[in-house]
């Protein structure tokens, strides 16, 4: 599965949303109502999937799926 | 008589300040469940090898001693990280640990203010904010903080005990509501006048006093807020949550 698809899978269940409604601009906060805690929880549940280590000052910047897919294809090896 | 849960078999539950007083006698209730009972302790191995032992005779299914002092955060977070590396997510912690140093308002040092806070109030909010991760993790996470009733009614020359203690109520509402979506609950004891090591210094007068204030006549036995404890960690209590308990005998209505 391309990361896209799994930050996609991982995001859809977090915030319950169907994946067809979340799109790589698609915003944690503005658009799918995320708060701090789900945004910590999320980014655990993406170190588990991809086995990497989101620093806290870095998940500030992670904003969007994009944001995410983009981090991630920098840092999976 | 100690209670029995049997959702606390085999259930890790890390209690702070178990070496003696009432924290003792929550890890030997905690062992009597057969918990996995893991405790942390400083410098002195052979005292904590020792509990170890009282506590595998009592029934605990296992017991893990880490080294660390609560006011010592990075070698904390170091060794728990590695104890939940090594065992899973721990879902039950007793914050326990405390001192006091009982003294007139005017006589009062900042640095026995700051000696008191941190040891009773600071290092049980980040032991339980580290945790909270890890948390996340686990499932019918329970959190019991050791407050006291002085914490709700005040006491004359305990000041900063007070302040720390009611401190700790603070945290624990506040605990309570922002993870509750989560299903974490965490609750505060308040325990009265129990006889402990630490109350057997008081002077007799004193004692006798005390118990006068006291509807049921008598001070409390640590299995009294043992048993309490028991009872909030386990899912017995799972509808309770940001509570501030009291086992005084009615010493505060």
């Amino acid at each position: 599965m391309e990361i896209q698809e799994k930050v996609i899978s991982i995001v859809s269940e977090a915030a319950n949303v169907e994946q067809g409604n979340i799109k790589g601009e698609t915003s944690f906060v503005e658009d799918l109502n995320l708060d701090s805690l789900d945004m910590v929880e999320m980014m655990m549940k993406m170190e588990e999937e991809f086995g990497v280590e989101i620093p806290e000052d870095k998940t500030e910047d992670l904003k969007t799926i994009n944001d995410v897919t983009n981090y991630l294809k920098a840092n999976v090896n | 008589m100690i209670t029995k849960y049997e959702d606390l078999k085999e259930q890790k539950i890390l209690i702070t300040g178990a070496t003696r007083g009432i924290g003792k006698a929550i890890a030997l209730a905690c062992a009597e469940n057969g918990a996995h009972v893991v405790f942390n302790y400083r410098g002195d191995e052979s005292r904590a090898q020792g509990l170890k032992d009282e506590l595998q005779a009592a029934g605990a299914s296992q017991v893990t001693a880490i080294a660390f002092d609560i006011n010592d955060y990075d070698t904390m977070k170091t060794n728990l990280d590695a104890f939940v590396k090594e065992h899973g997510a721990i879902a039950k912690l007793v914050n326990n640990a405390g001192i006091s140093r009982d003294q007139l308002a005017m006589k009062v040092k900042p640095e026995e203010i700051d000696e008191v806070l941190t040891t009773n109030l600071k290092s049980a909010m980040v032991l339980t904010n580290h945790m909270s991760r890890q948390f996340l993790k686990a499932k019918e996470v329970s959190i019991v903080n050791m407050s006291s009733v002085v914490g709700l009614m005040g006491n004359k020359a305990q000041t900063v005990y007070a302040a720390s203690k009611a401190g700790m109520i603070g945290y624990t509402k506040s605990f309570a509501k922002e993870l509750g979506s989560r299903k974490m609950r965490c609750n505060a004891i308040c325990p009265g006048f129990i006889a402990t090591e630490m109350t057997d210094d008081l002077a007799e007068k004193a004692r006798e006093e005390y118990i006068k204030a006291i509807p049921l006549g008598d001070y409390g036995s640590t299995e009294d807020v043992a048993n309490l404890t028991l009872f909030l960690l386990s899912n017995a209590s799972k509808y309770i949550t940001g509570e501030a308990l009291k086992v005084d005998g009615g010493l505060y209505i």
